[in-house]
């Protein structure tokens, strides 16, 4: 992303930061060439002699020139002027407290909308809203279609209306919307230039019909010097809320990302890179400025691998609670083991139980017992392991030469298959006590329980509703 | 109405504000003095027309200005037109001069493939000439239709497949059914992309590959370009014209919001001529290029 300007800025820091001293002609030529790179990344020619303006008047300060590392110290004062040029404050997007809200979005032909609009409904459904589409550009040819088959790809549903007037298909989703219980309404208005006053009153139309909560206005990423006047102008007439910039991958130049913010005052809030839905992402300026000057974008990824984690986590919630509902059996036993290697073993299990601690040491368990278990399980048929009442004498025995153990391994293990199912079982008992006396108007709630899992820590496989944090705090609780 | 008043007509809106800029930079008088240069660097980078070379072209004649004792701003902009113009290559044909051809239309989604196509029928059709067209667009919904109805309004036939066939399978038949029935020109419709999607520019390379290995007839390859498109035009441009050896290019969208100082800046870099500029809906508003009145637009310049 932005990699023609990224390599080139990164080039001209580079060759600073390897001076030991800094005379105001280095600085100078330096200026120099990040006016250059930034032109050449389409970056608006206005916005460019300020921010290089601004950024020289701060590098030929004293305490920038005469310090111990000037060079860092140029770095440091380009990436404070690149955030704020792309805006320093927070752009998050914020969902105002109503139902349904109302998300509209304008831009020119060929810009990106519809593609935005399919991205930030499938944006919403991953945060379990649920959106719903609304095809207000009736003149393109097949812009509902593609707006429909996206939207079908995604699983949001489409609202069409009678695909002839914009405002009253606008004005009729809101009604769709409240019928079918859909909390976000994104509307996907036709292209236009920004020069057609008859489209723009349109945009104006649907706006003052439907008083969107957000109007976002699409971008495309590769647009030149002209961009800041069509931004400009949009702010003018429909006076948008934000920008979505699209096409953000390739070699996109950028400049249009750059400037939209200096020019208009609107914040970017999303950023598109991508043909995949999910290539929408919510925009930093903090952490593009770091991306631009090459200094990494970790908390992004981390963000992204948090995301992740949290949708395992809640699908493994969902999985323990089956298995508390029914009964538990060697294949839940088996998958119960391997997660419990990847939380650091069983030891580390059994000491978070109360007393296991002190069993630990004792000798009263055996830390691979789970995993001599699992050799056992292995031998197993696919329906002794889901009905674990089926082994009789001659299933254990056979069993028992296939896993290459005694007859009684076999029965100590189906024993402590059933101790555990029931110490599962007293510990859920345990969970809900203990969010009961916290919450105690809440009751015996499950759902609420499931909710307290979902933390930073992965609920415990087999305990629907507890996670390590509650685990830890039922032990001191028991302790006192 | 001449197709260079409708240009500047066309462009005027857009326009207005270089051309007061330029207005004003042009009025200061005989005043040459570091304000006017840097103004006059700002208004020309404005277009679009990339800042290297704006600002060559600004040193350049400030130089001239210097050693040749130019007197006054206006005889600055004669020389800055003069030089602009002098930076576009000059085909030595124009696209419809040797029939017969065959002529495929590439670029970017959205840049107006479809559309030049079907005005391009139109005019040739006008002109006198026998013209088939081919959709090998068997990507985009509708694409098909929109070629379709270009085809009905100038009243020629299309080569077609239905959606998402082989887009060089088109071209084959096209080709084969323009020799067939002794078409002047066979056009060919495809694809939009991004320049940076390695697969989809093979997949046009196969197109073109098999266009100009089955034709009988010389095979021109036309790249058309969004005139709002900034600097990443010019890598558009070099992308294609290395995958496919661009023979021209044809810039769409002058009005309304457009600059098209990037059109400068291809034909300068890539020596490929402009062959038409498209500056309006109707099937008239794509017309020949000619460099002089299209700088004169560009800078606003008064007759």
């Amino acid at each position: 992303m932005l990699d023609n300007l990224s390599n080139k800025l990164q080039g001209i820091l580079g060759g600073l930061r390897s001076k030991g001293r800094l005379s105001e002609r280095d600085i100078d030529v330096a200026m120099h060439e990040i006016r250059m790179a930034l032109l050449e990344a389409d970056v608006n020619f206005k916005v460019v002699k300020n921010f290089v303006s601004r950024t020289k008047e701060r590098c030929l300060a004293s305490e920038i020139l005469d310090s111990l590392t000037p060079g860092q110290n140029v770095v440091k004062v380009v990436l404070e002027e690149l955030t704020a040029l792309l805006g320093s404050d927070d752009s998050k997007f914020k969902l105002p407290d109503k139902m349904p809200v109302i998300v509209m979005l304008v831009g020119l032909q060929g810009s990106g909308k519809t593609t935005a609009a399919a991205k930030l409904a499938y944006y919403f459904k991953q945060r379990k809203h649920l959106p719903l589409l609304v095809a207000c550009d009736v003149y393109r040819p097949a812009a509902a279609d593609q707006l429909q088959s996206l939207g079908d790809e995604m699983g949001v549903s489409v609202f069409r209306g009678d695909g002839k007037d914009p405002v009253g298909i606008a004005k009729a989703s809101l009604g769709y919307a409240k019928e079918n219980l859909r909390d976000i309404i994104i509307i996907d208005t036709a292209g236009r230039l920004h020069v057609d006053e008859r489209m723009m009153d349109e945009a104006a139309a649907i706006k003052a019909a439907v008083s969107p909560d957000q109007i976002l206005m699409v971008i495309d990423a590769m647009t030149g010097q002209d961009a800041t006047n069509v931004v400009t102008a949009f702010a003018e007439k429909v006076d948008f809320d934000g920008v979505i910039m699209s096409k953000m991958d390739g070699d996109a130049r950028g400049g249009a990302a750059l400037s939209v913010r200096e020019v208009t005052g609107k914040p970017i809030k999303f950023i598109s890179d991508g043909e995949k839905p999910s290539s929408l992402e919510e925009f930093h300026p903090d952490r593009m400025a770091k991306r631009i000057l090459g200094m990494g974008d970790m908390v992004s990824i981390i963000e992204r691998a948090k995301l992740v984690a949290e949708q395992e986590a809640e699908q493994e919630a969902i999985e323990a609670e089956r298995i508390a509902k029914a009964e538990l059996t060697f294949d839940d036993f088996i998958t119960l083991n391997r997660q419990l290697h990847k939380m650091g073993g069983a030891s580390k299990f059994i000491s978070a139980i109360p007393g296991g601690e002190k069993a630990l040491k004792s000798g009263q368990v055996q830390e691979d017992f789970f995993d001599r278990i699992e050799i056992i399980v292995n031998s197993m048929t696919k329906e002794e392991r889901q009905k674990p009442s089926l082994l009789n004498g001659s299933r254990r025995a056979r069993i028992a030469r296939g896993a290459g153990v005694n007859v009684s391994d076999v029965n100590q293990a189906v024993a402590r298959f059933n101790e555990t199912r029931k110490m599962l079982k007293k510990m859920q008992g345990a969970a809900m006590q203990q969010q009961a006396s916290k919450k105690p108007k809440k009751g015996k709630n499950r759902k609420k329980a499931r909710k307290a899992a979902k933390g930073p820590m992965r609920g415990i496989p087999g305990m629907a509703g507890m996670s390590m944090k509650d685990l830890k705090q039922l032990q001191d609780m028991l302790g006192e | 109405m001449s197709l260079k008043d409708r240009l500047s007509a066309r462009l005027s809106k857009s326009r207005q504000r270089l051309n007061e800029s330029m207005n004003i930079l042009f009025q200061r008088g005989a005043k040459l003095d570091d304000g006017f240069w840097d103004n006059l660097e700002e208004t020309l980078i404005l277009s679009d027309m990339g800042p290297a070379a704006c600002m060559e072209l600004v040193e350049e004649l400030r130089d001239e200005t210097r050693r040749q004792a130019i007197p006054d701003a206006e005889s600055v902009r004669e020389r800055l037109i003069s030089k602009i113009v002098d930076l576009f290559v000059v085909g030595e044909a124009d696209l419809f001069d040797d029939a017969p051809a065959v002529i495929l239309f590439v670029g970017i989604n959205g840049a107006g493939k479809t559309t030049t196509v079907g005005k391009l029928a139109k005019s040739a059709v006008d002109a006198g000439h026998s013209v088939l067209l081919g959709s090998a667009d068997t990507f985009r919904a509708a694409a098909i239709e929109q070629l379709d109805e270009w085809a009905a309004r100038a009243n020629v036939d299309v080569v077609k497949r239905e959606r998402g066939s082989d887009p060089a399978s088109v071209c084959f038949e096209a080709v084969e059914r323009g020799e067939q029935v002794g078409s002047d020109f066979v056009l060919i419709d495809t694809a939009g992309r991004l320049h940076t999607s390695d697969d989809l520019m093979r997949e046009l390379q196969k197109v073109v590959g098999v266009t100009r290995k089955r034709s009988r007839v010389p095979v021109k390859v036309v790249l058309v370009i969004d005139a709002t498109t900034g600097q990443n035009g010019l890598e558009q441009a070099k992308v294609f014209n290395k995958a496919l050896d661009l023979d021209a290019v044809i810039v769409t969208k002058l009005d309304g919001t457009a600059k098209g100082g990037i059109a400068v800046a291809i034909s300068n870099e890539l020596q490929l001529p402009i062959v038409r500029i498209g500056i309006g809906e109707s099937i008239d508003d794509l017309g020949p290029f000619e460099p002089r009145d299209f700088v004169e637009a560009l800078l606003g310049a008064q007759d």
